[in-house]
């Protein structure tokens, strides 16, 4: 007998639990919703989006930090004749992520209580549905499984921008629509091909398979193309600052916060290590490209006129110090990566929520509209500096542990990496907090500044939660790394390892 | 309590204090805040004297507290290293602190912002604790951009002045460059040292000393060279020395309390200790020492002459700081670290006690800073007269003052140092006495002798050397606003302005001098700067003080070393040295700057005058401060913005997205538009195409069989 009530039975299905909670919450949502009652949605969304996020936390309570492999395993065969299983399980690397997607969920519910008006029930879901899917990602074992979802959460993030977005929402959609798809072609022809190697869809088989390395190249570029466009790595980056102007608030927070993770994430879990002899040959150039988003995108975000673009740049600059943490291959680097992943996930949806807050009262994204905000709203000013100083990487907010950890680990494999990467301490702060100042600091601009109302309780709470998140990583991030540790030194051995056939350098 | 916990106490005291007013200032009566935060700062200020004396036992604690993150085999601390510099660094910050706190009190009690006033103070106490205290490099790096967070907040503490917030963005972004240098001199010793804890760094240092890496094609460079001239460079950001010293007269825009605080007495002298807390790493680079000195010495002699044309008080008070600050590295230079800290201490003491005596004068003069509006003010304010006269008597070094024995030592430390750029530093440092003397008594004069001239000048005129206003102006393109004067065009209409109140004062006003709170910390400064060099010279720098700490390799940098001899063959004692310094160069200097200033000011007045437009050039290049400012904004600033919208216009939105992205879709377009072309609805035209095809097919056939 099985027993569903037991925390056992809970904690050996937890990922799905994980997984379809959300799901489930949302759909429940979509049918039950009653238009003209609006309240009574947003409090069923807010239960749903909270119990998702109970239901991950036993993820890191019963993580047995010592062990570098996947936990939680479950699953049962799914689709026999392709040998295509339903199974999950999670690492070091994967935890802190899922952790980061259901507490998002539920920061962007509350974001959105009195903003969003029209078809409050559909927005909703889709932020449900979508963290379902995305959790769905970051556990699942089977390529396909992976596949789906991650095609999947690619629709509501598309509804999400198309009927909830700004006035040239359809051009941004289309764009990130096809940018993403493009590169998912890719990845799936690689999938089978790994598969035609190893008869099955196992994310394991294929860390196992050994392959020529020019097969090895050929597979790493198709997963590159996938994963580099979602990062967004440098040049394919640009469908991003577009998403973001267009999207609603909350879809900035999910796709700053989370999405842009997943490529991170991808990269770790397959293109490297089914890969590893094509990442190291291939290192130069991962390196030079995330240099470029470092140094390029930062200047780029100096002159952007429009608060949502500036941040969305500077979410790629910074990003560029995940994916130099991943090809330097030694430990501060990779663990520093995983640790800019999840505090550029508390930052970025902090500096998207703040735009959201200004947004919502002047209906004006550019600088220019701003001047003086800190006289009519001093509260939220002290949040947005807060914020503004992480994002420059002051050390005691998270925003620093990892650009400190990646900028100490290129040092070990080239003191000019790491040159070019510190730029990020000058430029990061010069465009954050330029513009703090315009925009908060001085006299009162205009009639609207002057209109304006200091941030009420509901804000106050997702800032104040997003800002104790940001100061406590950033005063003891510890015990994040106790999480990655054992992962990521299993990693990097892996990735020391060949995977080249004895005697083979080519195939095919 | 055990000492661990005493440790703890000290920088989270006034921790706590800040936040709990920071949070609820709002809510809490106004006497909250500064009973809160002087309780926190006046028990960390205690705390820090006990523990000072348990330091002079010869007690070293050098223990972990938290550890922050490990990462592979590399693990990353929070912990203190309680040794003598560290004690005695808590003494002063906590003293200065506190005496600040007292006064602010005082000057700032109208002001809106008078709980996060307190707030800002008490965090930069902390944050300056955190820095002293560290034990590894990471928590140094930890503190020094918490100080540089609160530098940022405080010097735009009037956030609607544009001067102040374009001050502060300056500040902080120029502190920048140098952490970027700081931040890969880390890197540097965590790799080739493999750990970032300052004594196993220290320990393993001198097996380093001829360790050589590449770092461009194949030219070897010394790795304690390139280590310490980064790690210097995050000192010239945070202690002001050029080129990056552009930030510091501009800091001059936050209230005058923090300018005492964190601009003259603690926050800038962080690079100081920095470099003397690393002596061990330095010791082994004379080309770094060299590079330390020649700035050094840039610093001291050039920011001088610029204390000379200023007119507004505080300015003249920070260039002087500038100047002093490199005095002290200079002596880092020399290797005469226990100098540098020497001159840092009682330098704490006495510009203190000048910046505050001059914002005690700047509230007597109704918040007019202009001194040519000032004059005989002896009269009015006799307790501020005093402790300033006292103060400029340190800061030139006259015999018997604080000043003159740190002043003097680094004087001799040059003098005696062999390393290359110690003749220049010695001509600099020399100089720069009679500069120093000159200008400071300039102002003394100006301000507290002569006649009272704010009985005969107009309205509105201060302020017209600050010629940065226009480069906010400049800067900031998208808010361009006319902006005349600082003050004057929006005195009226905000309340949390410092000049809301009042500008300067009327032709039949007298000024007043302010409270207790104000005179108490002036008084209270006034002891140290008189005494604390008298009898802290023999200990500090011929005793046992910084046995243990600091780290002089005297065969090869003997200057600190011959010191020491002439000490024990010639002086003998600290009285000694004063009857000594009655006969010497650098006193005979500072006398004839005196005389030259009272000579000028008081006696013919209309001689700079003359001078001014004699030598228009050389007036006009130290009016620009070098042009400094400008090159920045041109170059840098303007540069960093062009190539961003260059890369922005063209890579992004021309290249990547009109030529590639939407290229791609256009070309799908164009080819549909072919395709559809052929589509045209008419059956005549399929009907056409079929009999064409049908055409071809049989041709296709019969030819083939």
């Amino acid at each position: 007998m099985v027993d569903y009530f037991s925390l056992d039975y809970f904690l050996k299905h937890i990922l799905s639990f994980a997984i379809w909670v959300p799901v489930l919450s949302g759909i429940v949502l979509l049918f039950t919703a009653d238009e003209n009652k609006p309240d009574n949605t947003r409090w069923l969304a807010l239960v749903g989006g909270l119990v998702s996020f109970l239901v991950t936390i036993p993820l890191y309570t019963h993580f047995n930090f010592a062990d570098g492999g996947f936990q939680f395993q479950e699953g049962f065969r799914w689709i026999p004749a392709f040998n295509i299983n339903y199974h999950l399980g999670v690492d070091g690397i994967a935890i802190p992520l899922i952790l980061l997607t259901s507490f998002t969920t539920v920061i962007v519910i509350i974001a959105a209580w009195e903003v969003i008006e029209k078809r409050v029930a559909q927005y909703m879901a889709c932020f449900l549905i979508m963290s379902g899917l995305m959790i769905g990602v970051f556990s699942a074992l089977d390529a396909i499984l992976y596949y789906v979802f991650w095609e999947a959460m690619l629709i509501p993030m598309f509804l999400v921008i198309g009927i909830w977005g700004g006035p040239n929402r359809v051009y941004a959609t289309i764009k990130f629509f096809l940018y993403t798809l493009l590169g998912s072609l890719l990845m799936l022809v690689a999938f089978i091909y790994l598969h035609m190697q190893t008869g099955s869809f196992e994310v394991t088989d294929f860390h196992r398979v050994t392959l020529p390395l020019n097969v090895q190249i050929l597979i790493f570029l198709a997963f590159f193309t996938a994963f580099a466009v979602k990062i967004p790595m440098w040049p394919v980056h640009t469908w991003l600052p577009d998403a973001h102007v267009e999207a609603p608030t909350g879809g900035s927070v999910v796709l700053a916060a989370i999405a842009l993770k997943l490529g991170g994430y991808s990269f770790l879990r397959f293109a490297m290590p089914i890969a590893p002899d094509a990442a190291h040959h291939l290192s130069g150039y991962m390196i030079a490209l995330s240099l470029i988003a470092i140094v390029y995108i930062a200047l780029v975000a100096l002159v952007q006129k429009d608060m949502k673009k500036l941040i969305a740049y500077s979410s790629i600059s910074h990003m560029g110090f995940v994916t130099l943490g991943f090809f330097i291959f030694n430990n501060l680097g990779l663990e520093g990566a995983i640790v800019q992943m999840v505090s550029h996930g508390f930052i970025s949806a902090a500096m998207f929520l703040c735009v959201g807050v200004l947004y919502d009262r002047v209906h004006s994204r550019q600088i220019e509209s701003y001047g003086g905000v800190a006289n009519t709203m001093p509260t939220f000013a002290a949040f947005a500096v807060l914020f503004a100083m992480a994002n420059s990487g002051l050390p005691g907010t998270s925003g620093f542990v990892g650009e400190f950890m990646v900028i100490l680990g290129a040092i070990e494999a080239n003191f000019w990496y790491a040159f070019l990467a510190s730029f990020t301490l000058i430029f990061g702060a010069a465009y954050t907090l330029w513009m703090v100042k315009r925009v908060f600091y001085g006299e009162i601009a205009n009639s609207h500044v002057a209109a304006l109302k200091d941030i009420n309780k509901r804000e106050l709470l997702i800032l104040s939660t997003l800002a104790i998140m940001v100061l406590a990583l950033g005063i003891y991030p510890q015990p994040l790394t106790d999480m990655t540790n054992a992962t990521v030194t299993q990693l990097l051995s892996q990735l020391a390892q060949s995977k080249l056939p004895a005697g083979f350098t080519s195939g095919l | 309590m055990t000492m661990q916990q005493i440790y703890l106490a000290i920088p989270l005291l006034p921790l706590c204090a800040a936040i709990v007013v920071g949070l609820f200032g709002k809510n809490l009566p106004r006497a909250a805040a500064h009973v809160l935060t002087i309780l926190g700062v006046g028990a960390a200020f205690a705390l820090s004297v006990y523990v000072f004396k348990d330091a002079l036992l010869g007690h070293v604690y050098n223990e972990t507290v938290y550890s922050w993150l490990k990462s592979g085999n590399v693990s990353f601390e929070i912990g203190f290293l309680i040794d003598r510099l560290s004690a005695m660094m808590m003494v002063v910050v906590t003293f200065v602190s506190l005496m600040v706190h007292i006064y602010t009190i005082g000057y700032m009690h109208e002001d809106k912002g008078y709980a996060r006033f307190f707030s800002y103070i008490s965090l930069f106490t902390f944050a300056m604790l955190m820095l002293v205290m560290s034990n590894n490099f990471m928590q140094l790096f930890f503190g020094w951009e918490a100080v540089g967070l609160v530098s940022y907040l405080l010097i735009g503490f009037w956030y609607t002045r544009p001067t102040a917030i374009y001050a502060n963005l300056k500040a902080f972004l120029v502190n920048r460059v140098g952490d970027f240098g700081f931040l890969l001199g880390i890197g540097l010793v965590l790799y080739h040292f493999g750990s970032l804890d300052y004594a196993a760094v220290f320990s393993v240092a001198p097996q380093m000393a001829d360790a050589k890496i590449n770092l461009i094609g194949n030219i070897q460079w010394s790795l304690m060279t390139v280590t310490c001239i980064l790690l210097f460079i995050g000192a010239m950001g945070k202690s002001a020395q050029v080129p990056l010293h552009v930030w510091l007269p501009d800091s001059m825009e936050g209230p005058t309390p923090i300018s005492a605080l964190i601009h003259a007495a603690t926050m800038v002298t962080a690079g100081i200790f920095m470099v003397a807390r690393m002596s061990p790493l330095f010791e082994l680079s004379s080309t770094a020492l060299s590079f330390v000195m020649i700035i050094g010495s840039i610093t001291a002699l050039f920011m001088g002459f610029l204390g000379i044309i200023q007119n507004d008080i505080k300015r003249v008070v920070a260039y002087s700081t500038l100047s002093q600050l490199g005095y002290m590295t200079v002596a880092l230079g020399a290797s005469a670290y226990s100098v540098a800290i020497f001159h840092l201490m009682t330098h704490a003491f006495f510009k203190a006690l000048l910046f505050l005596g001059a914002g005690s004068v700047i509230m007597g003069m109704h918040h007019d800073q202009d001194i040519r509006n000032m004059g005989n003010l002896k009269k009015y304010m006799p307790v501020t007269w005093i402790t300033s006269l006292i103060g400029s008597l340190a800061l030139i070094g006259t015999p018997f003052f604080s000043g003159f024995y740190s002043k003097d030592s680094i004087i001799e430390a040059a003098k005696a140092s062999t390393i290359t750029g110690s003749g220049f530093a010695y001509f600099s440092v020399l100089a720069g006495v009679f500069v120093t003397a000159f200008y400071s008594f300039r102002l003394y004069f100006l301000v507290f002798h002569g006649t009272e001239k704010w009985r005969e000048v107009k309205h509105g005129v201060g302020h017209d050397d600050h010629r940065d206003e226009k480069a906010v102006i400049k800067d900031d393109d998208s808010h361009v606003k006319t902006h005349d004067s600082a003050h004057d065009d929006h005195a009226d209409d905000h309340a949390n302005d410092e000049h809301a109140h009042h500008h300067g004062l009327g032709p039949n006003d007298d000024p007043h001098e302010p409270g207790w709170v104000i005179k108490l910390p002036l008084i209270l400064l006034a002891i140290p700067s008189l005494f604390i060099g008298y009898f802290a010279i023999e200990p500090m720098l011929y005793g046992n003080f910084f046995k243990g700490v600091i780290f002089v390799d005297s065969a090869t940098h003997p200057a600190m070393h011959e010191l020491t001899h002439e000490w024990h063959e010639v002086i003998h004692s600290a009285a000694g040295m004063a009857y000594h310094g009655l006969m010497s160069l650098p006193f005979l200097l500072a006398f004839s700057g005196v005389a030259l200033a009272w000579f000028f000011y008081m006696k013919r007045p209309d001689i700079p005058a003359k001078i001014q437009t004699k030598f228009s050039l050389i007036n006009r290049v130290l009016e620009n401060k070098y042009y400094f400012d400008s090159f920045n904004e041109k170059v840098f600033a303007a540069g960093s913005r062009f190539i961003g919208n260059k890369l922005w216009l063209i890579g992004d939105v021309k290249i990547i997205d009109g030529a590639i992205v939407n290229g791609t879709a256009n070309l799908v377009v164009k080819l549909s538009g072919i395709v559809r072309k052929l589509q045209t609805g008419l059956i005549y035209h399929y009907a056409f195409a079929m009999i064409i095809g049908v055409f071809f097919m049989l041709s296709f056939y019969s030819f083939k069989f």
